[in-house]
């Protein structure tokens, strides 16, 4: 079983529902995020998902652009990226790590040597924000052949028809992006929320993620009640941003694993009261 | 040439349904788009047969831009450089002074059947800004224009103009801060205001059915010219020269000659200060297929897949990337694509000033500077349609101070 299925069978049987912070590899320096994984995993994490820098992150609102941008500075390509998932398997080898990003670095590897690099760093599942079901049809063979899972968004936008086309390639977990817009966007409505879930679960039985505009524990919690995965971007990036002038030294990033745990921590046991009151 | 026709397949059939010319094209755009993608597809589709529509287009394109433009024979030059005949398709003259207001006019007819009220642009050399603002105003809707921060320093005549005619332009600080970077906020504004937003793309590049979409407006160049020709000459001409930032200029000139194999075409990227520098924007010499901004296409990306800084004189071709169609005729083998320099792309903007009298926008310079080395190769009784995509008023505070003149 993929570590994906087995994490949400696993909190499935406890009644619980996943935690999945986003932050972008290499943010704000490449020393930080085997730290950060695991600080995360500790401070209540699921499933980790980790940001691909790229310079041209037509997705992400300012907040996800700037941390692309600082990543890059030191250069962190796709491949530094494994390399981190590689060390943090040397110790744990439970937690599923899902790549986020855009489809341009993996293009330039080759779908198929990116999958085995992935695969045999650890990866568990990819999320490529600018690849269509309808553009993957050797993208997708190329994730399977390796145990990948395809990761696909559905937005607001999509229409039921849609759903079932992309339900139909996606394995893992499907990912809700709840507003019209960008990440960090602050708008997310949850009862227009649940209206879509409950449109998106006649379509497929693959565990759902909501992400996009979850900003606290609140909103967390809110959204734990509707959806199996809560994912969060954004909110966690910007504590990187605030710590802007420690950027690059140790003391630095212990103050930002140190605020971003905290976050993870509230919205850990704000989702776990939430979840088990129902 | 031989190029593998399928089943009685013309060149010109392309794209196929889902946007893709060869492997190049296609959509790559996060799901949100999607569904506002495909309404457009849709749009495209119906009123590309609607006769009222094409009437209205038609009657826009003869009274607001002002066409059909002329073809002009410009036989001082062609009798200096010894070669060809060349004639010239004077985009330059139409309103607002280059190619760019065939395409805006055209689909701001359609995002007004659309119902959409709000108008939303990229910009490099602020061309296509003004095309838009243009529009906008004319039909009284809310216009924002997007430019790299670089950008705006360097066109700041063409910011005041936007402005003048209402629009908002808004500041890209993200990034390189210039055209690519515009294009991505652009299209992050699009993403969350699709239900009344209509965004306008300047050039043949960008997801399905911007390419294919862009070239049909575009396409008025190539159809005036062929029929001008005729009437010219009684023959169609041997090579067709236009300059290629995303390509709307050059496609417009050549998608009506594509399935006539006998006329050759030259599509010329910017080469900057010289291929061999690496500072240039020149995808389809010096690039490779990637994918950026929606659609596969040559472009200019470091190993690791980033996309890296261009360099060119002339703002408007200033792009990492290539509109898709130009990838695919390049690899047939259909078109050439060929590149000059800074330096030549000056000597062409003089050139052109001094022995016809007109002046040329930097960006069709470069085609200049490239007939002047192809004219010459050429019989007396050949011809050439070069595409002079516009003017140079907006240039003429770069050409000065490269000149070392201060105002
Ligand atoms: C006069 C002129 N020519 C050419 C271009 C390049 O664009 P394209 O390759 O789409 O024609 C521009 C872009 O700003 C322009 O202003």
């Amino acid at each position: 079983m993929s570590r994906i299925k087995s994490c949400f069978a696993q909190l499935k049987e406890n009644n619980k529902k996943a935690l999945v912070p986003y932050v972008a590899a290499g943010d704000p320096n490449p020393e930080i995020t085997l730290d950060l994984m695991h600080a995360m995993v500790k401070s209540g994490a699921d499933i980790i998902e980790l940001g691909v820098p790229f310079s041209d992150p037509m997705a992400d609102g300012p907040v996800i652009q700037k941390a692309s941008e600082r990543a890059l500075i030191y250069g962190t390509s796709l491949i530094d990226v494994l390399d981190i998932i590689k060390s943090f398997r040397e110790t744990n080898n439970e937690t599923p790590v899902v790549l986020m990003g855009y489809l341009n670095p993996i293009e330039v590897l080759g779908y198929e040597n990116f999958a085995e690099a992935a695969h045999q760093a650890g990866v568990d599942g990819v999320l490529t924000v600018d690849i269509p079901p309808e553009e993957a049809q050797s993208y997708i063979p190329a994730l399977r052949k390796f145990d990948l899972d395809p990761i696909f968004l559905l937005s607001p936008t999509t229409t039921k028809e849609r759903m079932k086309l992309i339900c139909q390639y996606a394995s893992g977990f499907i990912y809700y992006v709840a507003v019209k817009g960008v990440t960090g966007t602050s708008a997310l409505d949850t009862d227009e929320v649940a209206q879509r879930l409950e449109i998106i679960k006649e379509v497929t039985d693959l565990p759902v993620g909501v992400g996009f505009g979850i900003k606290n524990a609140e909103t967390a919690a809110a959204i734990g009640r509707v959806a199996e995965a809560v994912v969060v971007g954004s909110a966690l990036v910007s504590l990187v941003e605030h710590n802007a002038h420690a950027y690059s030294n140790a003391e630095g990033n212990e103050k930002i694993i140190k605020e971003i745990s905290q976050v993870l921590l509230s919205m850990r046991s704000a989702l776990d009261a939430y979840t088990h009151d129902t | 040439m031989t190029i593998d026709n399928q089943a009685g397949k013309k060149l010109s059939d392309m794209p196929d349904e889902s946007g893709h010319f060869g492997q190049y094209g296609g959509i790559f755009v996060p799901e949100t788009l999607m569904e506002p993608l495909n309404e457009l597809k849709q749009a495209y589709i119906h009123y590309f047969q609607d006769a009222e529509f094409l009437a209205e287009l038609d009657s826009d394109l003869a009274n607001y831009v002002g066409r059909p433009s002329p073809l002009y024979f410009a036989e001082r030059w062609s009798r200096e450089l010894g070669g060809a005949k060349i004639y010239l398709k004077r985009e330059d003259l139409n309103h607002t002074g280059a190619h760019k207001v065939n395409n805006t006019v055209g689909q701001m007819l359609l995002a007004k059947r659309m119902g959409k009220t709000r108008i939303i642009a990229e910009t490099g050399a602020g061309q296509h800004g003004v095309a838009t603002a243009t529009v906008a105003a004319r039909l009284g809707l809310e216009c924002v224009v997007y430019m790299g921060a670089e950008d705006i320093q360097r066109q700041s005549l063409n910011v005041y103009r936007m402005k003048l005619l209402g629009a908002r332009v808004v500041s890209v600080e993200s990034g390189s801060r210039t055209l690519k970077d515009a294009l991505n906020e652009a299209m992050r504004d699009w993403v969350t205001n699709i239900d009344n937003t209509f965004y306008i793309i300047g050039t043949a590049a960008g997801p399905h059915p911007y390419p294919a979409m862009v070239r049909d407006f575009q396409a008025v160049i190539g159809r005036e010219a062929k029929q001008q020709i005729m009437a010219h000459e009684g023959r169609l001409p041997d090579a067709l020269v236009a300059c290629i930032g995303g390509g709307s200029n050059a496609i417009g000139l050549f998608y009506p000659f594509v399935d006539d194999m006998d006329v050759s075409m030259y599509g010329v990227e910017a080469a900057g200060h010289g291929l061999e520098t690496g500072e240039h924007a020149a995808p389809l010499c010096a690039g490779k297929p990637g994918v950026l901004h929606g659609n596969r296409t040559y472009l200019m990306e470091d190993r690791h897949g980033q996309i890296i800084p261009t360099h060119s004189v002339s703002a408007g071709l200033d792009y990492p990337g290539v509109g898709p169609e130009h990838s695919w005729l390049k690899d047939i083998g259909r078109a050439n694509y060929v590149s000059v320099t800074d330096d030549e792309a000056l000597k062409g903007f003089h050139d052109l000033t001094l022995t016809e009298g007109i002046m040329p926008a930097l960006e069709s310079s470069h085609a200049i500077a490239y007939v002047t080395k192809l004219a010459p190769t050429m019989d007396k009784e050949q011809i050439i349609i070069m595409n002079l995509s516009g003017r140079g008023d907006k240039d003429i505070h770069t050409v000065a101070t490269i000149d070392g003149i201060e105002f």
